[in-house]
């Protein structure tokens, strides 16, 4: 595209709108996103704004004639529950709580919130005692949380110093429960210690998160990639690493590639 | 793009200098005399991953001692093509599609958990129609026993008895037909959508299904007469491949696995879907835990879901026809499909109304098709019982129409780290039957 061609489409977008003649495109003014912000259930506290966003089709800036450019939603995942979490919830967090403040870990420093959503329980832990937390649910009698099924990254890239989170499932055949915890790491220091010793099912759920993500679980025997090759620059489930394609050309008409489609935001 | 941690080269310095062997073809005593000659008593054998006994692209790597295996690890990754990572960006609905053909093997399991899973998020679970919980029950169960098919099958093939491979092939072939009658195609499917299935079973299925088993009845019996009685098996599975309870639990291994070491763990019994609470079946056991009591637990498995097959024709003639979507029209998929002159397509009479009779549902077709449908933002995390063992889905959802993050735990993946613990102190021959226990699929591992 000339710079000649994107004028023209600068002057077609303010055409068009005439109450915003500066600039042409539809900018979202800061009280917008304030109010945005606001539009969260009132009964729960956010905790995790994912991303705010912005417009519909995925055109931002000059592009955007759509009229949906100043339409702002913020991406919020629900938040900290209040007791009761109900079911037998408050009594593994109860049991959780006693066991944390027994060895001294303590259940305030260890567990950042609890998150009951969808009948399913998450335990957001500080990342320097998930360890603590695993051997606690694994051996206590009253959780035995034997087997775990492993971990799976995933990258929030809008979260400021919360940008990796790598979740944890696991499941008491004993007492036919299952739940989650939840530990996260920013991008600057992607380090989450192990928790190998605790269930060795772990070690290759770890090094795939390390392979895709770039967590790094300090005190893994042998953190090394598994998927991708031995040399391969990058962590491809990151948010930032694009997914490539090369668009496609059938009977005259190009298909872009799936990451460069129309987004409906 | 910024790649903050990217990794180096794999250098590794202890290798340089090291004398390989290539063996392609050959004398194995020539590379043992060489070996000999120059008196080194570590070797290194890289089995796979181009290798007929490794059930795929599976790369072994044993340390030898004579033919003794005194190190084994497995190396993975050679069918990795980022399933996960192309499904962020197709809609809620389109992922089925991709995630059909991670363990092609056992394509409805996946689409199953999937669709569970998108359906808890939008808080419909409720909503599906019996007919298609149903429906998908006897996908799931026809899925299992073609699974274990192949696993018989393969794994008898690969110690030499075509005929088992032969025998287990065709009657997996009764299956695969069932299913390209029902779903259009033998593997792929993407059949199971979120809020349902794609189509009601066409008519005449349910006879041709209950036909379908007696015939597969037979097969199974001409399968275990060459099994279970055949010394030779007997002699190369049993005590081999020996996986204890606690080391099953440590390793997280579920299915077939878990069960032969003595623990009766399946989730249609542990946390019930698509209402198995509801159909009469036994989760079969063993306390051996070595290959030849998974062989038998997978037999008795087939004849567990045979029954659950039954019960489910049952129900689905009892209920007669009705809705296999849910009523909700802005989740539902609206392509109403036929078979035409060409195979499975969009029926005409649904073409015909919404391009010529009704514009409302033609754009609404447009935007539910091209655009999607919305999920509020959370996450959730779905099991299933799959032929391999437990299958579970992790989605995270923003709010938008595509999955934030979706992640499949697949058993495959997570059982061939049993891989070292079940083949070291063995024999090399040993091997190949201990991977074979394990059933891996090498798509489900790597997705």
């Amino acid at each position: 595209m000339t710079d000649e061609k994107t004028g023209q489409e600068k002057d077609a977008a303010a055409a068009v709108k005439p109450g915003d003649a500066g600039t042409g495109a539809q900018k979202t003014s800061e009280a917008a996103l304030e109010a945005g912000g606001q539009n969260v259930p009132a009964a729960r506290t956010p905790l995790e704004v994912v991303d705010v966003r912005q417009g519909m089709f995925g055109a931002h800036g000059t592009g955007d004639t759509s009229g949906y450019g100043g339409l702002v939603v913020p991406v919020v995942l629900p938040g900290p529950s209040e007791r009761p979490y109900g079911g037998w919830f408050d009594e593994v967090v109860d049991v959780l709580t006693e066991v944390l403040d027994e060895n001294g870990t303590g259940f305030a420093n260890a567990v950042e919130s609890v998150v009951v959503d969808r009948e399913e329980l998450t335990l957001h832990v500080a990342r320097e005692h998930v360890v603590a937390v695993a051997s606690a649910l694994r051996d206590d009698p009253d959780l035995r949380f034997e087997l775990s099924l492993g971990v799976s990254g995933v990258h929030y890239p809008h979260e400021t110093g919360r940008e990796l989170h790598a979740v944890y499932h696991v499941v008491s055949v004993t007492h036919g429960r299952r739940l989650r915890f939840e530990v996260t790491a920013p991008d600057a220091d992607p380090h989450i210690p192990s928790t190998t010793s605790v269930y060795p099912a772990n070690d290759w759920h770890e090094r795939e998160t390390y392979d895709f993500f770039g967590i790094v679980f300090d005190g893994h025997p042998g953190l090394a990639r598994i998927e991708m090759p031995d040399d391969w620059p990058g962590h491809p489930q990151r948010k930032d690493y694009p997914l490539g394609g090369i668009p496609v050309e059938y009977k005259g008409a190009t298909v872009p590639p799936p990451d460069q489609r129309r987004s409906y935001s | 793009m910024s790649t903050p941690h990217a990794t180096a080269h794999l250098v590794d310095d202890e290798t340089t200098g090291v004398p390989t062997f290539e063996a392609s073809g050959g004398d194995w005593s020539d590379i043992a005399e060489e070996a000999a000659r120059l008196g080194e008593e570590r070797i290194v054998v890289n089995m796979g991953p181009q290798h007929p006994s490794t059930h795929g692209v599976l790369r072994l790597m044993l340390e030898i001692d004579g033919e003794t295996v005194t190190e084994a690890r497995a190396g993975i990754g050679y069918l990795h093509t980022g399933i996960e990572k192309n499904m962020e960006f197709r809609t809620w609905t389109q992922g089925v599609t991709f995630c059909t053909r991670m363990d092609y093997v056992a394509p409805l399991f996946q689409e199953a958990a999937y669709c569970l899973g998108v359906e808890k998020l939008l808080g419909i679970t409720d909503d599906v129609p019996e007919r298609a919980t149903v429906i998908r029950v006897l996908l799931m169960e026809l899925n299992r026993i073609a699974s274990h098919l192949v696993c018989l099958a393969t794994g008898g093939n690969e110690l030499g008895a075509t005929t088992i491979m032969t025998v287990g092939f065709t009657a997996r072939e009764e299956v695969l037909r069932i299913f390209e009658l029902i779903t259009g195609l033998r593997m792929n499917h993407a059949f199971i959508r979120p809020g349902g299935v794609a189509q009601d079973i066409p008519p005449g299925a349910i006879d041709t299904i209950r036909e379908a088993l007696s015939s597969m009845r037979h097969y199974f019996k001409q399968l275990e007469d060459l099994m279970l009685a055949n010394p030779i098996l007997q002699l190369r599975l049993k005590d081999v491949g020996y996986l204890g309870l606690s080391g099953c639990m440590a390793l997280g291994i579920t299915g077939p696995v878990l069960r032969s070491a003595g623990l009766p763990y399946d989730v249609r019994k542990a946390a019930p879907y698509c209402g198995y609470e509801t159909y009469d079946f036994e989760v079969p056991v063993a306390t051996e835990a070595d290959s030849w009591s998974r062989v038998i637990l997978r037999m008795e498995e087939c004849y567990q879901s045979m029954n659950i097959v039954e019960q489910t024709l049952d129900r689905l003639q009892k209920m007669g026809p009705g809705p296999v979507m849910v009523g909700d029209k802005k989740i539902a998929w609206p392509a109403q499909l036929a078979i035409g002159s060409d195979g499975m397509g969009n029926s005409l009479d649904h073409i015909k109304e919404i391009m010529g009779t009704s514009m409302e549902a033609l754009i609404h077709h447009f935007k539910l098709v091209t655009e999607g449908f919305r999920v509020p933002a959370g996450q959730v995390f779905q099991t299933v019982e799959h032929p391999r063992g437990e299958l579970g889905v992790h989605l995270v959802s923003d709010g938008g129409t595509r999955p934030y993050r979706a992640h499949f735990r697949d058993p495959s993946f997570n059982n061939l780290q049993a891989v070292s613990i079940m083949c070291e102190g063995g024999q090399v021959a040993d091997v190949v039957v201990a991977v074979a226990s394990l059933d891996p699929v090498l798509g489900g591992v790597d997705r």
